[in-house]
């Protein structure tokens, strides 16, 4: 398990960066928080001619409020979002999704943009992004392009992402006022890939779901949305009932993967649990949030 | 104050230096001069070698030697030792170091490569060029002995390796005659060990003074020495085997001997360099052997009242591609199963089979997880068929204490009869229902239904074998300093000897146990051993360290009699002096008495037998000891995800007289972690070619601190007669009854749901099918 031979370029900038991924092109991979891509070396899976380690370009790694948008700098650790007051008062969906990616030891190495442009279709980070409407950040040759999540993840451990290109920034909508969010997922261990997870985003109008979100892992090639069931929640109430057909509706178009950790029937049937647990769970903390008395601005600090 | 150290918490020696990083682990040993080994090992499961072409790979950068079958002498071409014959195992094959001609599972190593790093010689082999017949997989065991299944050993003509039975009482008439019989088939699936540190060899020759010292991660470091001494045609004393630090053996590591512990040190000959070889985890998923498959078909005759009048098994054991380690396994399954009950009549019978799969020794239970998941599935079985109390179908067939010694009329893994030497098995039930707070169970489980939750209760109880001969010995020396130095060669894989043997010493003769330095598993150190497995180091290590300690006590009484002129009889050791008696100020110190046994002028006494405080004593059991347990928890299911987790987790544990509770403390909990997961995360899982689909901790699910819940110990003492100490063996406690414990646990949480598991590992995706095939019987108000 020692990886083949490559050459290792660590450059100052993004520009530089920039410069070797135009050189090299597909023979390029991209050093961040390295804990997929160096098994994958250490395995010979991947062969590249040339590491780019982007590590000192201290620049991509910030977390960051503009308007109705957390911005997060690509090369930001794990373990710096799940520490952050900021992330916990603004997305709080992304801070409950965080502390389930590994281990404390990966999330200290592991980053924000490395998680998203690995694209592994059980992570939990594409999911947030899926459920919250985000967006991407990449930089190339002909510029910038920021990239809406449903363009962005195109297939199993693909993405938008060109040979030349690089992800810069995450983009994180706030969640809209009166809302409130859960990230469940069943994994083997905790720490795992999750076999199912769900993100549930619920607003709440008057004792109704004024709308709904939701956001499926682990089911698919990529995170999926759930459009039956979010245009079925809009304008109900939350009754035990709806909840479980919003589970129903959400999980009968999913055709899961089955592997050596659980059927496709299994992450099915799961799928429609965790969309019931995960409704309930953010209609909860959405009426928490109300009654508290926290109106949004207050809480985005 | 004469301190007694024997059965105190005494915190280990060893932690200080493994803890702060400075272990001496194999990877940890560098050479001048060294260079690593690599090999190319078969992506296969059952294929013909056509053609190997190694060419570019000699050419390759760094690349110092390139061996294939072929280029070995031919006395280590051919196949490596048979260990533990049988006279029921007619078909004893091993494999050979290096495969020329046909390879038998995936991980085979067929070259290997020798090059200035690792990394340069994994280059290399991707230049080696093996062209491959496939052959058709042999990977389902009850396929495999069909008649018309493919042959693992063409010459054997059979895929069975061996058929074996052993019979007490009349097991045909009891069945007959019984008020009830119940049938069974369970299924345990392979498991690997998995120990942090993988296996590795390092191995540096020197010409000049004909000697070759091998560094190896092996459980039996003196059996290692021996093998080699004859395949290389050296002196013993021209071979040191050298067992160091070691992270965790459970049981794979005692294996003599894989291939790389023929080959590096044939290498390291050849090429006059230090060689190391340190299996990666993804060679380890493949060439280290693993353990577990077995199916059982099972059955359980009782009377009217639950009392046991026979138990039948016939089981299928997957012995993988080669079966050097004999039929320990499966024979221990066979001897665990009737565990602490009597039973007057018992048939079990096993075939074990050959397939095209990493081959199988034993692993930390050995076959004892198997028979217990068996006997006490089917005592649980009797129960709720006849309506009766788990725990009183227990009791009602328990042996008693005043039944000791009990022979179990079987012949042990010794060779021995199995005959338990004492116990108290009712007492270690009660114990565990108290704990657990059994009486009160009706009252919580309403409790947690009331509540929408569902939880269950779990009782197993196991008879674990352990401290098996045929000896271990120690040499024990007071040096001048004052300090004593205690060898054996017994090795230590994180079992505390160093603290357990220190304490043992430090009672016999008057020092601490931190003036005692052990050192284990050194073949120049000391050369006699077997080795470490099957419980037994503790027992026989240990009072082979209490003989010498005891003669070495005898021999500075007399030698501190001189010096002190008193009478031997008279003196005491304490503190690391000699004094009279009730006299303090009439005392010398160890080193000075140590230092009058080696004298420069006059002469020593004959009584003395020789220079120096020092003896080396041996122990010999007659046979194995028998500890046992009982373990009680509460699981809650979460019965729409399949999801299981430990809410209680009891253990009530006898292993006779007990030397350090931290220690045996620290082995069981991290045996329940094992068995935890044996029980719902670890599977090695292969597809119909044979290739095995987890190779990596992502695949094969080690449970984590997150998975263990908190373990409450009880320790019930009760000594063994068979040794000076009264000790019994314990390494394998924890991990031996976790399977049949979840089971009961689950069958109890899921009896709405009509759930009897019969397998094992489980998962949430099975658990859920089980709950869905019985989900139409759920009465309403039950369950989530």
């Amino acid at each position: 398990m020692k990886p083949p031979p490559f050459r290792y370029a660590a450059p100052r900038s993004v520009a530089e960066a920039l410069a070797l991924l135009a050189e090299y092109g597909p023979e390029a991979k991209v050093l961040a928080g390295g804990q997929s891509l160096v098994p994958l070396l250490n395995m010979r899976l991947v062969r590249p001619e040339v590491i780019v380690d982007i590590n000192p370009i201290g620049r991509l790694a910030y977390i960051r409020r503009r308007g109705d948008r957390l911005l997060v700098g690509a090369l930001t650790r794990q373990r710096d979002v799940e520490a952050s007051a900021l992330v916990a008062r603004a997305v709080p969906l992304l801070a409950e999704a965080i502390r389930l990616v590994g281990h404390p030891q990966i999330r200290n190495r592991g980053t924000v943009g490395g998680s998203i442009a690995h694209a592994d279709p059980a992570a939990e980070l594409p999911a947030v992004l899926a459920a919250l409407d985000g967006e991407v950040v990449v930089v190339g040759p002909a510029g910038t392009r920021v990239i809406g999540w449903e363009h962005f993840f195109t297939g199993y451990l693909t993405t938008a992402v060109g040979p030349d290109e690089l992800v810069t920034e995450v983009r994180f909508p706030l969640p809209p006022p009166r809302s409130g969010s859960a990230f469940l997922e069943v994994a083997r261990r905790h720490g795992d890939f999750a076999l199912v997870g769900v993100a549930a985003l619920v607003q709440r109008e008057d004792g109704r779901i004024a709308a709904a979100r939701l956001a499926f892992t682990g089911v698919g090639p990529g995170p999926l949305r759930a459009p039956e069931a979010e245009a079925f929640l809009a304008g109900r109430e939350p009754t035990p009932e709806v909840l479980a057909e919003a589970g129903r509706l959400a999980a009968a178009p999913l055709e899961p993967p089955d592997d050596i950790h659980a059927t496709s029937t299994y992450r099915k049937e799961v799928a429609a649990v965790l969309v019931r647990r995960a409704l309930a769970a953010a209609w909860d903390r959405a009426a928490a949030r109300r009654r508290a008395g926290r109106r949004p601005r207050d809480a985005d600090g | 104050m004469a301190t007694r150290w024997f059965g105190e918490r005494v915190p280990r020696n060893e932690d200080a230096r493994l803890l702060t990083g400075r272990g001496l682990f194999l990877d940890d040993i560098r050479r001048p001069g060294m260079v690593h080994a690599a090999f190319w090992r078969s992506p296969l499961a059952h294929a013909r070698i056509r053609r190997i072409d190694v060419e570019a790979a000699r050419t390759s950068p760094g690349v110092l030697a390139v061996f294939t079958a072929a280029d070995l002498p031919a006395a280590i071409r051919g196949p490596l030792p048979r260990l533990i014959p049988h006279p029921a195992l007619v078909h004893h094959k091993t494999q050979v170091a290096l495969a020329g001609e046909k390879v038998r599972h995936v991980g085979e190593p067929v070259v290997m490569v020798v090059a200035q790093t690792r990394y340069l010689a994994e280059d290399a082999l991707e230049r080696v060029t093996v062209e491959l017949e496939p052959l058709p997989p042999v990977v389902d065991l009850e396929a495999a002995v069909r008649p018309d299944a493919p042959l693992v050993h063409e010459d054997a003509g059979t895929n069975v390796a061996a058929h074996y039975t052993q019979r007490v009482g009349d097991v045909e008439a009891a069945f007959a005659r019984a008020a009830h019989v119940f049938r069974e088939r369970f299924v345990f699936d392979r498991g690997a060990s998995s120990p942090m540190e993988t296996r590795g060899v390092l191995a540096e020759w020197d010409a000049a003074a004909r000697q070759l010292t091998v560094w190896d991660t092996t459980q039996a470091p003196i059996r290692i020495r021996d093998f080699l001494s004859r395949l290389f045609a050296l002196p013993l004393h021209h071979i040191r085997v050298v067992a160091p630090d070691i992270g965790g053996g459970f049981g794979p590591k005692i294996m003599m001997c894989y291939p790389e512990e023929v080959l590096v040190p044939h290498a390291a000959m050849v090429l006059g360099r230090p060689v190391k070889w340190v299996e990666d985890r993804r060679e380890h998923f493949t060439a280290t052997n693993h353990e577990r498959l077995q199916v059982h078909d099972a059955e359980i005759a009782v009377d009217g009242e639950g009392r046991i009048l026979g138990v039948r098994t016939v089981f299928l054991h997957d012995a993988g591609a080669y079966c050097a380690y004999g039929l320990i396994v499966p024979i221990v399954a066979s001897c665990t199963l009737p565990g602490p009950y009597r039973i007057p009549n018992y048939h079990a019978e096993f075939r074990a089979v050959f397939t095209t799969k990493t081959q199988t020794s034993p692993y930390r239970g050995a076959g004892r997880p198997h028979g217990v998941f068996v006997m006490e599935r089917l005592i649980e079985r009797v129960a709720r068929e006849l309506g009766l109390d788990r725990a009183e179908v227990r009791r009602r067939n328990f042996i008693q204490p005043h039944e000791f010694p009990y022979d179990v009329g079987l012949i042990y893994q010794d060779n021995a009869r199995l005959v338990y030497d004492s116990g108290n098995y009712p007492e270690v039930l009660e114990r565990a229902l108290r704990a657990i707070d059994y009486d009160g169970w009706p009252a919580r489980r309403a409790a947690y239904r009331r509540a929408g939750r569902v939880v269950g209760l779990g009782l197993a109880c196991y008879v674990e074998g352990g401290g098996i001969g045929p000896y271990e010995g120690c040499r024990i020396t007071v040096e001048p300093s004052g300090k004593v130095f205690v060898a054996t060669s017994v090795g230590t894989q994180g079992q505390g000897h160093y603290t357990a043997f220190a304490q043992i010493v430090a009672d016999a003769l008057g020092v601490r146990p931190e003036d005692v330095t052990v050192t284990t598993g050194d073949s120049g150190a000391f050369g006699w051993g077997t080795g470490t497995f099957a419980s037994r180091a503790a027992v026989v290590a240990g009072n082979a360290v209490a003989l010498a300690a005891q003669a070495v006590r005898e021999k500075t009484l007399q030698v501190a009699a001189t010096l002190l002129e008193a009478r031997a009889d008279d003196l005491e050791l304490r503190d690391g002096r000699v004094q009279v008696r009730g006299v303090p100020g009439r005392a010398v110190p160890l080193g000075e008495v140590a230092v009058a046994a080696n004298p420069l002028r006059g002469t020593i006494p004959a009584s003395w037998e020789g220079p120096g405080l020092e003896a080396t004593r041996y122990f010999a059991p007659p046979r194995g000891t028998f500890a046992a347990g009982c373990h009680a928890a509460e699981v809650e299911v979460d019965v729409e995800t399949g999801m299981v987790r430990f809410l209680r987790y009891v253990v009530v544990h006898d292993c006779g007289r007990v030397i350090n509770p931290l220690i045996l403390e620290g082995q069981i909990r991290g045996g329940i972690a094992q068995g935890i997961g044996n029980a719902f995360y670890e599977r090695l899982v292969y597809d119909e070619e044979g290739q095995l689909l987890t190779q990596t901790f992502m695949d094969y699910l080690l449970p984590t601190v997150a998975e263990v819940p908190r373990i409450e110990i009880e320790h019930l003492e009760t000594p063994s007669p068979l040794n000076p100490l009264g000790v019994k063996g314990a390494g394998e406690a924890g991990t031996i009854p976790v399977p049949a414990l979840l089971a009961s646990a689950l069958d109890d949480a899921l009896q709405a749901w009509g759930v009897r598991i019969t397998e094992m590992p489980l998962s949430p995706t099975r658990l859920r099918e089980l709950i869905a095939a019985g989900a139409g019987r759920t009465p309403a108000g039950v369950g989530a």
